[in-house]
């Protein structure tokens, strides 16, 4: 077995599971006890296999730490002890020493936490930086990188979103059912962004961060569990996560670089995935409701389907267009302009582009080169060019220097 | 050769800021680096890291929890390894990885076999 990255695989899977159980018993105002008691876990974690090498089970380790810890932390903390925990165990009959790591009170504890970490008493990003420290184990720099900001700032919308759960006496009991409906919404946004930050993520130029998705894909199963929650909109969402989780072995090629998905080898996309992505579609169109997922999973579903067939990238172009009715962004209008180029070609797709004028964006001046390409070549490679010097990563810039030097040898033939 | 002991003492009071889980991931590669290369040179005898937890027994019995709640230097864990001499010990004792961290120490005591024949 490969332990190259033992304790993020771990942290990502085990840290928030070990948060939501001890945020259950302990009660919800004591989340930073708890995450005390986690991150200690894995700082003891990383000097003892160190030492002695990675236990046989790696997770059973760190229940069993974590439960030592805990215990003994209600034992040295002494108002702990004389005031809190008194009343917590009179109101819960609940004792430590009964910590109680069953998976089914770990999947209990986190739908528990995943809503009351989407509280409407907490602004939307805090509750997103929330949701992204305790459920699913993110570094504060990781979050920081997510929301394009600094260590700093995100560590007091931490502090601040906690102090609120304190205030507002916020406990881990599920919402009332008139609740449900825009508790949800926001809970599948976090959902949502954290898909997106695995698929697309910079962090340490990774391009794909897998683990990270299927921690999106384990919440949005979580709540899919539940009667209540198994909505149209969570198996849209979930059907959108599945049908992009089956080309994730085509994306990146042997050298860890994107591949485009026009030059992805079929033969590699994972048939699996792409029949759960299709049963989770079927099930959100059970129920007359609509979202912006439905879309986003439409438009992942017609990219599974293969080239040549007819409407598909014509259906892509007017899904895309839907999507920008519901929201706006730059990266909709490129990825819409190169659903025109596939329907109507380089043309039609290069009034589209030229009208966007988003002279900072790498990937604009990426399509632009590729619409350029028939046309004129020497435009093709200035806009690639161009795009080299406001990639970002060295992901891109790779990518982007393999398809220049394809256009050079476009030249001499 | 003769045994000695290296103990490694951590500041687990403070509380910095969290290390993330590539840190983390990074503090185990160095401590097995460090163990294996004193494996490597067949000086290493065996060693053990220590639960962060204690009860510390007085004199008069009084046992508390600790050790850290009086001290900001605890013991972390130890190894045993076999060296030249104190200062061949205390080289390889200088490699610890705690030692990046502020305020950890390490250090080197000989084992004196008190049954066995100087």
């Amino acid at each position: 077995m490969d332990h190259s990255d033992i304790i993020p695989n771990l942290f990502r899977t085990e840290y928030s599971k070990v948060i939501a159980v001890l945020c259950k018993q302990f009660g919800f105002y004591q989340v930073e006890i708890a995450e005390d008691i986690a991150s200690e876990t894995f700082l003891t974690a990383a000097q003892t296999w160190g030492l002695n090498g990675i236990p046989t089970n790696p997770e059973a380790w760190l229940y069993a730490v974590a439960k030592n810890k805990a215990k003994n932390v209600i034992h040295r903390d002494s108002i702990f002890q004389n005031k809190i925990l008194p009343r917590y165990q009179q109101d819960h009959y609940l004792s430590v020493s009964e910590l109680d790591l069953s998976e089914e009170n770990i999947r209990d504890s986190q739908l528990r936490m995943i809503f009351a970490l989407s509280h409407p008493s907490i602004p939307i990003e805090s509750q997103i930086a929330l949701s992204l420290r305790i459920l699913c184990g993110f570094g504060i720099d990781e979050i920081a990188r997510a929301f394009l900001s600094n260590k700093e700032t995100i560590s007091k919308r931490l502090f601040r979103a906690k102090e609120k759960l304190r205030e507002k006496n916020i406990t881990l009991e599920l919402p009332a059912p008139h609740e449900w409906g825009d508790r949800l919404t926001s809970v599948l946004r976090t959902i949502y962004l954290l898909f997106n930050e695995g698929y697309s993520s910079q962090i340490q130029d990774k391009i794909l961060r897998k683990d990270l998705c299927l921690e999106a894909v384990r919440l949005c199963s979580i709540l899919l569990e539940n009667k209540e929650t198994n909505t149209p909109e969570v198996n849209a969402l979930l059907s959108l996560f599945c049908f992009h989780i089956s080309r994730f072995d085509a994306r990146l090629d042997a050298d860890g670089e994107i591949v485009l998905y026009g030059d992805q080898n079929r033969d590699l996309w994972n048939e699996d995935f792409i029949k759960k992505g299709e049963y989770f579609f079927f099930q959100s169109n059970k129920e007359p409701k609509f979202s912006k997922y439905h879309i986003e999973a439409a438009i992942a579903y017609w990219h599974t389907v293969q080239e040549g067939t007819e409407n598909k990238w014509e259906s892509i172009f007017q899904l895309y267009t839907g999507l920008l009715e519901l929201e706006s962004s730059t990266l909709l209008f490129l990825n819409r302009a190169y659903a025109l180029f596939r329907a109507k070609g380089r043309e039609v797709a290069l009034v589209e582009v030229e009208g966007l004028n988003l002279k900072a964006n790498p990937y604009y001046f990426s399509l632009l080169g590729e619409l350029y390409i028939e046309s004129d070549l020497a435009k093709a490679s200035e806009c690639y060019q161009k795009a080299l010097l406001l990639a970002n990563t060295e992901k891109d810039k790779s990518a982007i220097r393999k398809r220049l030097a394809q256009l050079g040898s476009a030249r001499f033939l | 050769m003769e045994d000695y002991l290296i103990l490694m003492r951590l500041d687990i009071l403070t509380k910095e800021a969290q290390p993330s889980p590539e840190q983390l991931q990074i503090y185990m590669k160095q401590y097995q680096e460090w163990v294996n290369g004193i494996v490597a040179q067949k000086k290493f005898k065996g060693g053990t890291a220590l639960s962060t937890e204690g009860k510390v027994i007085q004199s008069n019995h009084i046992v508390t929890d600790g050790p850290f709640v009086e001290t900001k230097e605890s013991l972390a864990g130890f190894i045993i390894i076999q060296a030249e001499s104190f200062e061949d010990a205390a080289s390889i004792a200088k490699n610890c990885p705690i030692l990046m961290g502020e305020g950890n120490s390490v250090e080197v005591r000989k084992i004196m076999s008190i049954h066995k024949e100087e």
